[in-house]
């Protein structure tokens, strides 16, 4: 078992957790952030999976960067629409 | 559905995707293309040194362009959930003079952090998402700090906010006029047209995200939901 697929393993481990998180917990910014770390580790998962085949490799990475930018832009979006669910009078914990 | 039942159900389907995920990891078919070898033999007609900035805007520019469109699509939804008053509101708080004085000597610092930033991106490690990010911090902490710049200037905001995809997209469409495929940069302009869409991208990319930051409704809410746990 090489560092890189050891990367991918933690990512899996992340991914299984943050499910666990996100099917347990009632709170609305929870199930964002156990999202969020989803995310997380499916990039570990892109990134070190190619590694350990063919050593650094750029197409994932660029991939990953591409998503972080999305994530990063959709959980604002979320927050968004959280903070006005909630200011509308919304329970963010149902 | 009470609270023991749910956990068990939550610790399943955790553990049977661990297990799934796990499997597919360790018994991964072996894959054909060397990626990176491709890369590595196509990057000098790219126009770029980097292999991951040619990657993001020459070998899959698609995928960046794209990007930059759910980034609008993003931004133009919380545009259009922003609330009227909440513009002016909270600004008279931030009066606090060391944050003042941290900002004054911070904001100049970040900027040119993300210009460098921007510009090595053609022959290492950066581009155009880590100067966007820096220039978002930058308005972010310009915006704890009272000072209202996004607000102030509504059509520029705007205009800079589909910059971005507008210079990317009639990038892209040009190659299609000298007969050229889709996203195809012309022989020999490659880099210097991957940099003007990188330094476009940063300022599109850092409005957006300070946009989504300061058009976001206030945080007086009415109630606070407690967790069940």
């Amino acid at each position: 078992m090489t560092i890189d697929l050891w990367y991918a393993a933690v990512g899996a481990v992340i991914v299984a957790l943050s499910v666990f998180a996100f099917l347990t917990s009632k709170h609305l910014m929870k199930k964002l952030l156990a999202f969020n770390i989803m995310g997380s580790g499916v990039f570990l998962i892109m990134v070190g999976l190619p590694q350990h085949q063919h050593g650094v490799d750029p197409v994932p990475q660029a991939l990953v960067l591409t998503g972080i930018v999305v994530a990063v832009s959709a959980t604002a979006l979320a927050l968004v629409l959280l903070r006005r669910y909630v200011r509308a009078g919304g329970n963010p914990a149902p | 559905m009470n609270r023991t039942l749910r956990i068990a159900v939550a610790g399943t389907v955790a553990l049977g995707t661990l297990y799934a995920l796990l499997v597919a990891i360790l018994w991964v078919p072996e894959i054909q293309v060397n990626l990176p070898q491709q890369v590595a033999l196509n990057l000098e007609q790219s126009g770029i040194a980097h292999p991951i900035t040619a990657v993001l805007l020459n070998f899959r520019s698609y995928d960046t362009l794209l990007e930059i469109a759910v980034l609008l699509v993003a931004v133009v939804t919380g545009l259009a959930l922003r609330e009227r008053d909440a513009l002016t509101a909270s600004t008279e708080q931030a009066r606090d003079p060391m944050l003042h004085a941290l900002t004054r000597r911070l904001l100049p610092l970040l900027l040119i952090t993300s210009v460098y930033i921007l510009w090595s991106g053609s022959y290492a490690p950066g581009g155009a998402f880590q100067a966007g990010a820096l220039v978002a911090a930058a308005g972010v902490i310009a915006r704890l700090a009272g000072y209202d710049i996004a607000s102030r200037a509504d059509v520029l905001l705007r205009l800079g906010l589909a910059l971005g995809f507008i210079l990317f997209l009639t990038v892209a469409v040009s190659a299609m006029l000298g007969g050229r495929p889709f996203l195809n940069y012309p022989e020999g302009w490659a880099g210097s047209l991957i940099f003007l869409i990188e330094a476009v991208l940063t300022f599109s990319i850092g409005l957006t995200l300070i946009s989504l930051f300061v058009h976001a409704p206030g945080d007086s809410s009415p109630r606070g939901g407690a967790d069940d746990d």
